[in-house]
């Protein structure tokens, strides 16, 4: 039987310069399952899910995705991880110089290969209907709205069809309903699409939809672990702070 | 120690564009070269240059012309003013000007898109979704500019040469026939080749140093300007070197 683990993270440590960001992080997820980082901003949960990605290699301890050591892979194997992963940065990082529309077949035309016009307009409209924005197609970045730019970011990045996505602060910077509209979509991608999510955030209402397990980052490694409840249950000062 | 941390920072600084310029090598010849993007960024590179260049040239043509008339003049010397002009426009002062000019305009634009993409992650996202950044934008660009420069500087050249036939046609009636005669037939192949490679190598440093102070900035929205504004500096830095190593080379190559 194939392993349920899709992600293990232990003793994870990065630093810049003197500064240590990471100072021994662990994280397990699997199959199936959003897990939810918590932490306060600096405290380089962003830099975590890019050692992930492998867009920065950490200085120690391992990540393996699949049951593969990331800083072990060459060109090709990175590759073939990264099409299989899905990564939703903070600000959405659409191609400004591009329509939505192209935005969306840039990945389908040089990862997939597909060059078939309708086949490329078929899918890029499917996933926008899954995130409610078809009609924003011929649109420019510019032109979309917070909300809507985090939207049209996880179509571009569930073109693709990724087994894991892995989500920078979806709903920072967006008001409070449009926060819990975008959390939904995350709990529905999940259960259409069969993902598993490692989602980064200090918004714990997103929290409180989204996860199945919670983690508290905190001077670069795990404070606590646990469902949502059982962390808002928690005695420990610094875990409170984050449900005041 | 202190006095160390520079050197240091250098070293560092350097391998890193070594690095930048082996993977612009690496994907130049890679499967699924980007000609699309190609032919966009030549249209554009071209297309926003074309009027200042066009300009420079002229005015450059006619204010070489009207400074160089009263000395010649007085020599009795007027009849090598076509020459003259042709000469140093050629070999020096049009492709220099216009790799300069288009070092504050390209470069800079390079810099600052290429920049404003890194801090906004778009170029991370492009490396995720395990498409190829550097193939996508840089290799397209530093070769738009490599072949795009050189066609601007022979275009200037050539309103260059018009801007000196105008002025000395307003001052002494020059025919066209006559002027363009003189100015074109005391060029020799050591004028134009030399002049000609030089170009390139010019819009290839544009390229390249746009594309790498773009790929180097990082550190939020303000990272973004000094990104451009490096951009232009560094490239035109080099643009004086290269110019300087190119009349080194051509000389002991062809006259020695
Ligand atoms: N590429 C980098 N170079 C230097 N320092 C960095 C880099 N990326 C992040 N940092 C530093 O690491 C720390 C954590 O950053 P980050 O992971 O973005 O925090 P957050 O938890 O808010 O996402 C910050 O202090 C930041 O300055
Ligand atoms: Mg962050």
């Amino acid at each position: 039987m194939e392993t349920a683990i899709v992600i293990e993270i232990t003793g994870l440590k990065k630093k810049f310069g003197d500064k240590e960001v990471l100072t021994g992080m662990s994280l397990l997820l699997n199959k199936g399952e959003n897990v939810v980082v918590i932490g306060k901003s600096g405290s380089g949960k962003s830099v975590a899910i890019k050692c992930i990605a492998g867009l920065l290699t950490q200085d120690e301890g391992s990540i393996k995705v699949f049951g593969e050591e990331v800083k072990d892979m060459n060109e090709e194997q990175l590759k073939a991880m990264r099409h299989r992963i899905g990564f939703l940065f903070q600000g959405a990082a659409l191609y400004d110089s591009m329509t939505v529309r192209e935005n969306l077949s840039f990945p389908l035309k040089r990862i997939l290969k597909i060059k078939d016009k309708a086949e490329i307009e078929s899918r890029s409209i499917e996933v926008l209907q899954a995130v409610g924005l078809e009609d924003a197609i011929d649109k420019m970045p510019a032109d979309l709205s917070g909300g809507m730019r985090k939207r049209m970011g996880l179509a571009r990045t569930l073109i693709l069809k990724p087994e894991i996505i892995l989500y920078d602060e979806p709903t920072t910077g967006l008001d409070t309903i449009t926060s819990k509209e975008i959390s939904r979509l995350v709990l529905d991608m999940q259960e259409r699409y069969q993902t598993s999510s490692v989602i980064i955030t200090h918004d714990m209402p997103c929290a409180k939809i989204t996860a199945d397990k919670v983690m508290v980052l905190n001077e670069g490694k795990c404070q606590a672990e646990g469902t949502y409840e059982e962390l808002e249950n928690s005695s420990d000062p610094f875990i409170q702070s984050f449900f005041k | 120690m202190p006095s160390s941390a520079p050197f240091s920072k250098t070293l560092f600084y350097i391998s890193d564009q070594a690095f930048f310029l082996r993977s612009f090598f690496r994907n130049l010849f890679r499967r699924g070269f980007e000609w699309d993007e190609l032919f966009h960024q030549l249209y554009v590179i071209g297309y926003k240059s074309i009027g200042i260049v066009t300009l420079t040239g002229f005015i450059l043509g006619i204010v070489l012309t009207l400074q160089s008339m009263p000395t010649m003049k007085e020599f009795g010397a007027e009849s090598f003013i076509p020459g003259m002009v042709s000469v140093s426009i050629i070999r020096e002062i049009g492709p220099v000007i216009i790799a300069l000019i288009c070092a504050g305009k390209i470069a800079s634009s390079i810099g600052a898109e290429l920049g404003s993409m890194n801090v906004t992650e778009q170029i991370d996202a492009m490396e995720v979704s395990g498409a190829n950044p550097i193939q996508f934008l840089v290799v397209t660009r530093i070769l738009a500019c490599t072949i795009m420069i050189p066609l601007l500087t022979i275009f200037a050249d050539g309103m260059a040469l018009l801007g000196g036939f105008v002025a000395s046609s307003m001052n002494n009636g020059t025919s066209m026939q006559l002027f363009f005669t003189k100015a074109l037939t005391i060029l020799d192949f050591s004028d134009v080749l030399p002049s000609i490679i030089k170009t390139v190598f010019f819009g290839f440093t544009i390229g390249f140093v746009g594309c790498f102070k773009g790929f180097a900035a990082n550190g939020g929205t303000a990272s973004v300007g000094t990104a451009a504004n490096s951009a232009v500096v560094t490239a035109s830095i080099w643009i004086i070197i290269i110019d300087g190593i190119v009349v080194q080379v051509s000389n002991s190559l062809l006259y020695s």
